[in-house]
Formats: C-alpha cells, structure tokens, sequence
C-alpha cells in the first residue's frame, strides 16, 4: 500500500469513527438529560423510554404487525406505480400526439402537493387501506413517468437506425432496445421511488389508519405517548435504511454492464 | 462486369418546418460485383442520404434504385451502435435474431467470423471490454453475419484515432476481401479511400451532384496500408484534393 492509499484510508476511517461518536455522543446525552430531569420526557421521551416501548410492542405481539402492515402498503403502491408507470409510459412513447397533449397536465399535477388529495381520497375510496394505497401511489406515479418516459424517448437515434437496417418492426425495437436500454433509469426511478412511496404511505396511515407505523405514530401523538412517537419513528428510520439497501443490492446485481 | 445495383436519376428533398433540404440532385452511378466503392464528398453533401435510400430504411425519394435479382444489402452505420447489455457473441447475432434468420448454421458462421478475426476470448465478454478497433470488428461481424451482396459502410472509421484506424481499415478490408464483399463506401478521408477503393465517386457540395468517378489503378496493389506507397498515390491524392477543394 502506498503512502497515499494509507493516508486515504486513515481519513476514512477517522469520518466513521466521528460520525459513530456523534451518534454516540447524541444518544448519551439525551439520554442522561432525561434521567437526571434536566428535560421533560414527557415530551421529549428518552432512548431507554424508546427501547422500552419497542421491547413492550414486541411483547405484545404488535410490533411485527404494524411493520408489515406499512411495509406490505408500500410494496404494494411501490410495485403498482412501477406497472402503472411503464405501461402508461409505453402509451405516450407510441403516441406523440397523446404525449405532447398530456405534457402540461402532468407538469401541473407534478407540482400539486399530493397530501391536499388526502381528504379527497378519503371521500372517494374510502376511509380504508385503499385509500392508503393510494396515496403512495399519487405521490410518486407522476415522477415516475416523467423519467420513465424520458428514458425511452432519449433511446439513441444511432441504436434504433440500426434496428431498422434489420427490418425491426416496432414491436422488436421497442422489446429488444428500447426497454433493455432503459432498465437503468428505470431501477433509478424506483431508488427515488421507494423513499417516496414510505412517505405517501405515512401520509395516508396519517389520514386513515387502524395499523402500520404511521398509525402508532399518529395514535402515540394523540394520546400524547411521546415514547411511542419516538419508538414509531425510531422503526421508520430502520425500515427506510432497509428498503434502500434492497435497491441498492439489486442495482449491484445489474451492474455487470 | 456485373451490375449489382444501378442508381438512376436519385433526387432527394429533406422536407421540415423550417424549410426544404435539398440533399441530393440528380444522382447515378452503378454498383459492380466485388468492386470496393468509395463516395467523397464535403461534411453535409448527402452521402449518409445515400447510404440509407440504399439500404431502404429511406424510401422517400425520387428516381430509381434497380437491385440485380433479389440481392441483399448490409449496412454497417457511422457508430458501432453496440448494446452494452449484450455480450459480443449476442451483439454480433443480433442482426440474425432480428431477420429471424438465427439457425445453427447462421449461428456458427457468426461465430467464426468472431473467432476468425481475433474475438473468440471476447465473446462472453460485454462491449465495454473493447477497444475502439475491437468494437468496429463487432460492427462489421453484425453485419457480415447476415451474408449481405452489397456491403454499406458510413465512415466507418470516423471515431477511431489516427494509429487506430490505420490499423482497423486494414483489418476490415482484409475481412471484406475474404469474405468476397461488395462495398460502398462513405468517407471525407482522401488517403483511406485512395488506399482502400477500385473506384471514387466525388460528390458536389449539397445538393450532392456527381462530379467525377475515378477508376483507382495502383502497381503491385495489396493493403491499405501498403497501397499508400504506391507511386500514383499522389497523383490521385492530388486530383481528389483540387476536386474537393473547389467545392468548400
Ligand atoms: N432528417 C433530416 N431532416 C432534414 N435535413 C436533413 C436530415 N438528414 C440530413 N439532412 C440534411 O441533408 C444534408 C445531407 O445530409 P447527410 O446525407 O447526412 O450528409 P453527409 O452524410 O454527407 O454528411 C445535410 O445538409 C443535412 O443537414
Ligand atoms: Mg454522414
């Protein structure tokens, strides 16, 4: 290992330590604030409160549920978006007509904050998981066509010319270049899309819910049980860093291109 | 000689909404069997137009394109135009798999183009582990694999450096002339058509005229790379020069 490579990694090392440390540091303190009465834990819980709270969830059986009740929501307007966005996506790449007609509509639901919806939805569907569903979906669908669709558009000219010196009919251009082309930009649309998607389901267990994280935290904030607000965000910070490490892992697995 | 194809009265308008292109004016020529065909012409002057009325993928034209019997033509464009998620062997059938001509037959012809002409360790290999050379030779194989008549190919050295290049034209003349290929074409190369071509077709600046047609004839000719030594090397160097030159 040259000098360099040594002192590279030196610094490297040195920003976890630090970052670990701050963590650390961050932890102790609130935690011996709260212990010593220096800080209301009656609004500001404590990490030991926390933990408590999880370990009690967990004894009662609930925990588990209510992961999987939002982690099952967001699969499912995950998953939804995806199908929906590539078909719609496949409509406006074959018809340009319908893709410049609809250009603005989506630029203006784009920048609707979705949550205003909620209520809407709410009406509509019902006060239900539905709803919920919903909700996730609305919040990442538009974005998701926008680059979707831009990736196929963006397919090079040079590639379906040579298609075409192969007499490809449009169904083999669109099937053996134009998808395979952009199955990067699709998995880098599900990278955003899962952080979104959480989030449109925590919004959705907000407006309507009898389960899920979104629920506890609701729930804790109304019965004014600040650990269980902090332990219901404590889980989403897991869930959220566990969900990015699946895409993560499957955008290394494409990677050997 | 045989007449492959024979191009007659070829005119060609680019119409969009900021006015009318006319690209070519007026062009004939013929294709002979095995000859190597070279067009010239200034940056604009319509030979990519050309190339692709030829191979149909433009059908929108005035004049005539009369094809010997049922001849057929492979196109080998300005870009290798890989796809980088497939590997060498699947990008070099590609073409086949498309026609819907892949057979074990087809398959094995392929593969021993690719094995021929120094990929054979490369073909589980995806495009990204290629030189510039190797790319072009992808390309050509792609091409190749489909057994075309009449062989187009759009400056198909134009995105290799100098060194490369060299060597590659070599490499695919040497491939072309095993493999018994009519060739058209394109450049804005003086020195690599003169060493590569039979004959030279010199393009007018758009709209692209016919201007002159050259019969190449050099003493002992071999390879490109040889054949620049060739003592009327100059001498066609300079007429082409004065040509092209007039036109800019
Ligand atoms: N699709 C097109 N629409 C309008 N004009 C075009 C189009 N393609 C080419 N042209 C124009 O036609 C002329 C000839 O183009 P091309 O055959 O590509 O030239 P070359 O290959 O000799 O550089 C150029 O001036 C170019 O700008
Ligand atoms: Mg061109």
């Amino acid at each position: 290992m040259s000098e360099y490579q040594r002192k590279h990694k030196r610094k490297k090392r040195l920003i976890l330590f630090t970052q670990l440390a701050i963590f650390i540091l961050f932890i102790t303190v609130w935690e011996l604030l709260a212990k010593h009465g220096m800080i209301n834990t009656f609004i500001t819980s404590s990490p030991s409160n926390i933990i408590k709270t999880i370990i009690n969830l967990y004894n009662t059986n609930n925990l588990f549920n209510h992961i999987w009740v939002t982690l099952y929501e967001t699969i499912l307007a995950f998953t939804l978006t995806l199908i929906i966005s590539i078909l719609i996506s496949i409509i406006l790449y074959k018809s340009d007509f319908l893709a410049k007609v609809i250009d603005p509509y989506l630029t203006l639901l784009n920048s609707l904050p979705k949550v205003a919806l909620g209520p809407i939805l709410i009406i509509w569907i019902g006060a239900n998981e539905k709803s919920i569903i919903t909700m996730g979906i609305l919040i990442t669908i538009i974005v998701s066509i926008q680059s979707i669709y831009n990736g196929f558009k963006n397919t090079p000219p040079i590639k379906i010319k040579l298609m075409k010196t192969f007499n490809a009919s449009n169904r083999d251009i669109f099937l053996k270049l134009v998808f395979p082309q952009n199955i990067r930009t699709i998995v880098n649309t599900l990278k955003i899309n899962t952080a979104l998607c959480l989030v449109g389901i925590i919004m959705g267990e907000f407006l309507t819910s009898k389960a899920g994280i979104g629920y506890l935290i609701l729930y804790g904030s109304q019965v004014f049980n600040l650990d269980l607000v902090m332990a219901g965000i404590f889980i989403l910070i897991i869930l959220s860093i566990l969900i990015y490490k699946i895409i993560t892992y499957i955008e290394k697995r494409l990677e050997k291109y | 000689m045989d007449t492959l194809v024979q191009i007659k009265n070829l005119n060609k308008i680019y119409e969009s909404s900021d006015g009318n292109v006319i690209a070519l004016n007026n062009i004939n020529f013929d294709i002979h069997k095995n000859e190597f065909l070279t067009i010239i012409g200034s940056s604009g002057c319509g030979k990519s137009t050309i190339l692709n009325i030829l191979d149909g993928i433009d059908k929108d034209y005035n004049g005539k394109i009369i094809l010997d019997k049922d001849i057929k033509i492979g196109y080998m464009l300005q870009e290798d135009a890989l796809f980088e998620w497939l590997t060498v062997e699947e990008n070099a059938l590609l073409g086949l798999k498309i026609l819907k001509k892949l057979n074990k037959e087809t398959k094995n012809y392929t593969i021993n183009l690719l094995d021929k002409y120094g990929l054979k360790d490369f073909k589980d290999k995806y495009p990204k582990s290629l030189s510039g050379g190797m790319r072009q030779r992808v390309a050509l194989i792609r091409t190749l694999a489909t057994k075309p008549d009449v062989l187009l190919m759009d400056e198909p050295f134009s995105a290799l450096d100098y060194q490369t290049r060299l060597q590659v034209s070599d490499d695919v003349y040497r491939i072309i002339k095993e493999e018994n290929t009519t060739v058209v074409m394109v450049s804005h190369d003086l020195a690599e058509s003169i060493s590569m071509s039979d004959r030279i077709i010199v393009l007018s600046k758009r709209p692209g005229k016919v201007k002159k047609i050259y019969t190449i004839t050099l003493t002992n000719k071999s390879t490109p790379i040889e054949n620049r030594k060739a003592k009327e090397f100059a001498y066609y160097y300079d007429a082409l020069w004065k040509d092209l030159d007039k036109n800019v």
